[in-house]
């Protein structure tokens, strides 16, 4: 008995210049966020940017983009409708915003079919949004997915950062390359993350301010990205992805 | 998973097979679909007819069996079969495309759980590969 589907998983991705799965240890340090800015970002300075939503159980970067009511166009699969400048996929296609209970196996299931059945075009960058943490989800993507690298994203706590640290160590061990850290949501100075990251040999890509008033750029992309946080993002792109 | 998207990834996959088994000719493929994802086995049918030419699977013979769709409660343990009947198109046509999003529409039926396994007959699947060494 032999699923079909995994083998034509590469030929699907194989436009795709950059995969980059922003991801975290746990919820809740702003990856969603993250993961959107930057492909809002890179989509305005001209590059053809996909953007991959793969928290099954909890999606909300069709919240923050204000994703109105589309439908991917089947076409010998299924080709993610664009908006705001980027190709979009998601399972809220599907689920239509409804709670979808799904066990390990199940997501498994689910991820490998969405990964099959989309046809992603030429793409200078696909920025994944992931589930947090060490998950099902997060061993398919990295089996499945053959050129992914990684940006974590962290909170100034050391708590985030310890399952950040964890998540780290166990991409390492799979060789998986990581392309920074992210310090999200910093309130009060402190060396303690940069100190961190650094002494894992990996590239701290700065820090990003608690803003206040993001939450008010919800669903509203312009606004987004004229947020502190937006703007600082964007920064982070000019010093660390794009040099 | 949409017909010719899976009859692409069903060619691949017995292409791969063939060559790893070190098959000259593959004769026949069985493939399972299970009733959940309700593919469409005419146009399965008529895709895997059109790749195949382009493959070095030209004479091999697929065959398409439909499996029915069980689901068992893990709450109250209740089993049943999927019924499309009950769904209307909208979310037919969204299982079809990722049937783990039935757990956000279909419910057991004797507590209304979402929590529920599919026993058989989720997805698609190769079950057999007959060929000559």
């Amino acid at each position: 008995m032999v699923d079909p589907r995994t083998s034509i998983i590469d030929e699907r991705m194989k436009g795709i210049q950059n995969i980059i799965a922003v991801s975290s240890g746990k919820g809740g340090v702003g990856k969603s966020l993250v993961a959107s800015t930057l492909a809002l970002i890179l989509a305005k300075k001209g590059y053809d940017i996909g953007l991959f939503d793969l928290d099954f159980t909890s999606p909300s970067t069709h919240l923050i983009l204000g994703v109105g009511d589309l439908y991917p166009e089947e076409e010998y699969g299924v080709i993610p409708p664009k908006v705001h400048g980027l190709r979009y996929m998601s399972i809220v296609y599907y689920s239509r915003g409804d709670v979808l209970p799904l066990r390990g196996a199940d997501i498994s299931n689910a991820l490998i079919e969405l990964l099959s059945v989309t046809r992603w075009e030429a793409l200078d960058f696909l920025i994944i949004d992931m589930p947090p943490g060490i998950s099902d989800a997060a061993l398919d993507i990295i089996r499945l997915i053959e050129r992914v690298k990684f940006l974590m994203v962290t909170t100034p706590s050391q708590l985030a950062f310890e399952t950040v640290r964890k998540f780290i160590k166990l991409l390492s061990e799979l060789r998986i390359p990581i392309i920074g850290v992210i310090e999200n949501m910093k309130i009060r100075e402190s060396p303690f993350i940069q100190q961190q990251v650094e002494g894992m040999d990996l590239k701290f890509w700065g820090e990003v301010p608690f803003d206040t008033r993001l939450e008010e750029a919800i669903g509203d992309v312009d606004r987004l990205l004229e947020t502190d946080f937006g703007k600082k993002i964007g920064e982070l792109i000019e010093k660390n992805l794009e040099t | 998973m949409h017909e010719w998207a899976l009859a692409e990834a069903v060619i691949s996959t017995a292409s791969k097979i063939a060559e790893e088994e070190g098959l000259k000719e593959v004769t026949e493929v069985i493939i399972k679909i299970g009733e959940l994802q309700q593919i469409e086995g005419e146009i399965l049918e008529f895709a895997l007819s059109q790749l195949k030419s382009t493959s070095n699977l030209e004479n091999t013979d697929f065959i398409i069996e439909t499996v029915n769709s069980d689901f068992k409660c893990r709450v109250c343990g209740h089993k049943w079969s999927f019924s499309k009947e009950e769904l209307d198109e909208e979310v037919r046509e969204d299982i079809h495309f990722v049937p783990e999003v039935a757990h956000a529409y279909v419910r057991c039926p004797k507590c209304g759980s979402p929590d529920f396994e599919v026993l058989q007959g989720r997805g698609v699947w190769i079950e057999t590969i007959k060929g000559v060494k």
